[in-house]
């Protein structure tokens, strides 16, 4: 996995509650087996017209936006589906940072296994960041994940707090996988006791 | 005396492998599910990093997404739908997983097939690549949805890594009234308590109106907790839940389903267990519900008219009900019985089992589908089918103008060719009226199953309580 240390990027605002999965990616897009390629699908039905142009009034249209690798969105951002699409999605796009007062579980987990950094922050910062995010051209945030900081394009910071073991993770670029592996003992043990206490509980799938 | 546990947290406790240092919890997994769409990815990279699937006897395969619901003797016509199941098929093949194929009797809807089938049991955990997972919470298991990578993990391992989760409880006391079901109870929920009132919750269904509930209505509420913003919902398993249980495919045989039994009677919250949030209502109060917005929590009563965007405090609100309005083609103040359709759907994991299917056949009996609507009938497995077709269910339905359908996850969210064209509206039994959900530009108003029979039969959103 991609490390997230520091980003300096464009900041795009989308002051909008409630932006589901299906609106981030729409489920024509999901008959996919790759991961890669969805960004030229991302927002479709916002970001494009029924005739397939541009919809030049959606944010990331227009021409300050273009290159944003950050969002600033409403609350409940990512609710809807479990889909990873939706942040392979936003990845492939470039997005690498979505800010917002919450999100929904399932997303904001999806997110940062792929190596994005999703931000909760309170209302009265959030709107601090929207309009930072609002200046077009200047709507440049710095995000830096060790000191936990976010600086805005005029030079005023604010604090987020983050978990520390998707902090540990992000910062080093870890394949949870594969820490998780490393306790295959572990797990190994725990599954003997369970399945001596609750026999019932292996091999189910194999009845079939 | 130990201290007092609820449900949830005796599950949660029971299945932790490790906490680490700084709370994260690897939590072990009994049951994983899994489908075509939301695991391609991780099949490939289990076979770019060289690992196996961990257990392959806890894992269940089968394609619902895509699959069509019309003759499927010649395959799949879509090449990125079949190119998805073929994948799926080839996964399971590889990696030694058992699969119900879409030409398997038992083939259906992930969430059909797993408590049909008996896979589901109380005290475990479920996971799927699919929201919909918290389903399986209506035995009084822990199950929830996840992303590819967790599946990847899973496969891998068996195990999750998850952030404890806190809990909430919502307790429905009293009888539900004449005409309202677990639809209409969950969609009052919802409506209540908001689409992100559950978030970061583990919500336990309790109370009287909850208990009287038939396994299929008990689902019905489960599997919509996520549309409350909750990963997973938890029903206290009791003698209904193990009476559905009894005697399926994969449930405990002879003296292992004594000893289940006794287990499961064990898991019910103690007396005295604390929940960091409560809410109580009335099953009395409940009307049947229908959808107005684009969003499950955009809920009246079918006797209440369109709401104005003054009708709400939160400025964010009401612009999304002004978008929402202009979305669905509604003026405020119109009484939801005058709204028109041009389709209805039944079907889905929230209302595609056989109760569901009789609820509508008993409102299409001796009646017609309205010449303007196209009203489809997609059961949510191949034994739900058949059970429907011995009950002669399906003679019913076709009599009156409905379409049977082969199972499939179908209209609710149209990945295959069921889809609601630009513009039209649709009464439907699924779980999501987000916009494009059924179709882009397609118009949902979710509803229960006899409030769909009932909107097919007349032309329009429909009191069922007066037919």
């Amino acid at each position: 996995m991609e490390k997230f240390t520091k980003l300096t990027g464009v900041a795009a605002p989308l002051d909008m509650i409630n932006i589901d999965t299906d609106m981030i990616i729409p489920k024509q897009f999901l008959k996919t087996i790759k991961r890669e390629g969805l960004g030229k699908h991302l927002f479709h039905d916002a970001r494009f017209n029924e005739d397939g142009s541009e919809n030049e009034d959606f944010v990331l249209n227009k021409p300050a936006y273009r290159g944003a690798e950050i969002i600033v969105a409403g609350d409940n951002f990512g609710c809807g589906s479990s889909r990873e699409h939706a942040p392979w999605a936003l990845k492939d796009f470039g997005i690498k940072c979505v800010i917002s007062t919450s999100f929904a579980d399932i997303f904001y987990n999806n997110s940062f296994k792929n190596g994005m950094l999703l931000i909760k922050v309170s209302k009265e910062d959030l709107e601090k960041l929207m309009d930072d995010a609002e200046r077009g051209a200047n709507a440049t945030l710095t995000v830096d994940l060790e000191n936990q900081v976010i600086e805005g394009p005029d030079g005023g910071t604010l604090h987020f707090d983050i978990d520390p073991f998707r902090k540990y993770c992000l910062l080093n670029g870890l394949d949870d996988i594969g820490l998780t592996e490393q306790k295959a003992d572990k797990i190994g043990e725990f599954e003997q006791k369970r399945e001596a206490a609750q026999p019932w509980i292996p091999g189910a799938a194999k009845a079939v | 005396m130990a201290q007092p546990k609820t449900l949830f947290e005796k599950i949660w406790d029971g299945h932790l492998v490790e906490v680490q240092e700084d709370g994260t919890c690897l939590i072990y997994i009994d049951r994983h599910l899994i489908h075509e769409v939301t695991t391609p990815q991780a099949f490939e990279g289990l076979r770019m990093a060289g690992r196996k699937v961990h257990r392959p006897d806890l894992t269940l395969g089968v394609a619902d997404h895509n699959v069509p619901t019309t003759d499927r003797s010649h395959g799949i016509d879509d090449p990125e739908s079949r190119l998805q199941v073929e994948t799926l098929s080839k996964n399971c093949d590889d990696f030694g997983v058992p699969l119900f194929d879409m030409n398997d009797l038992r083939q259906g809807i992930v969430h059909v097939i797993g408590p049909e089938q008996g896979f589901t049991l109380p005290g475990t955990t479920i996971v799927c690549g699919d929201s919909h997972t918290a389903t399986h919470g209506a035995f009084g298991s822990l199950a929830f949805g996840i992303g590819t990578s967790e599946v990847e993990h899973v496969l891998a391992t068996q195990t999750l890594l998850q952030s404890p989760l806190k809990n909430m409880r919502i307790t429905v006391e009293g009888d539900l009234p004449f005409g309202c079901t677990g639809k209409d109870l969950v969609l009052a929920i919802i409506g209540q308590i908001g689409t992100a009132g559950g978030t970061g919750h583990v919500i336990e269904y309790a109370g009287k109106a909850i208990r009287d509930l038939t396994m299929e209505g008990r689902m019905t509420v489960s599997n919509m907790t996520i549309e409350g913003g909750a990963r997973a919902g938890l029903i206290a398993p009791d003698e209904t839940t193990f009476e559905y249980l009894k005697g399926r495919p994969m449930s405990p045989k002879g003296a292992n389903w004594e000893a289940a039994v006794a287990y499961w009677k064990t898991l019910p919250s103690d007396e005295g267990a604390t929940y960091q949030k409560e809410v109580t209502m009335d099953a009395a109060h409940i009307e049947p519900q229908v959808t107005w917005g684009t969003s499950p929590e955009d809920v009246v009563p079918i006797s209440a008219v369109v709401p104005s965007p003054e009708d709400f405090d939160n400025p964010d609100k009401q612009e999304a009900v002004k978008a929402s309005l202009a979305y669905m083609g509604l003026t405020s103040g119109t009484p939801m019985e005058e709204v028109k359709i041009d389709y209805m759907f039944v079907g889905s994991c929230t209302n595609g089992r056989i109760e569901d299917i009789r609820a509508v056949a008993e409102v299409a009996r001796g009646r017609k589908v309205a010449d303007h609507v196209t009203a489809l009938v997609v059961p949510g497995s191949g034994l739900v089918k058949e059970q429907a077709e011995e009950e002669g269910l399906d003679k019913i339905l076709l009599e009156a103008g409905f379409e049977w359908r082969e199972p499939g996850c179908s209209m609710c969210l149209g990945m295959n060719e069921d889809k609601v064209p630009s513009g039209m509206r649709c009464a439907s039994t699924s779980n999501r009226n987000f916009k494009g959900r059924q179709g882009a530009g397609s118009r949902t108003h979710l509803v229960s199953p006899a409030m769909a029979a009932a909107a097919a039969v007349t032309g329009h959103l429909a009191d069922v309580r007066k037919i």
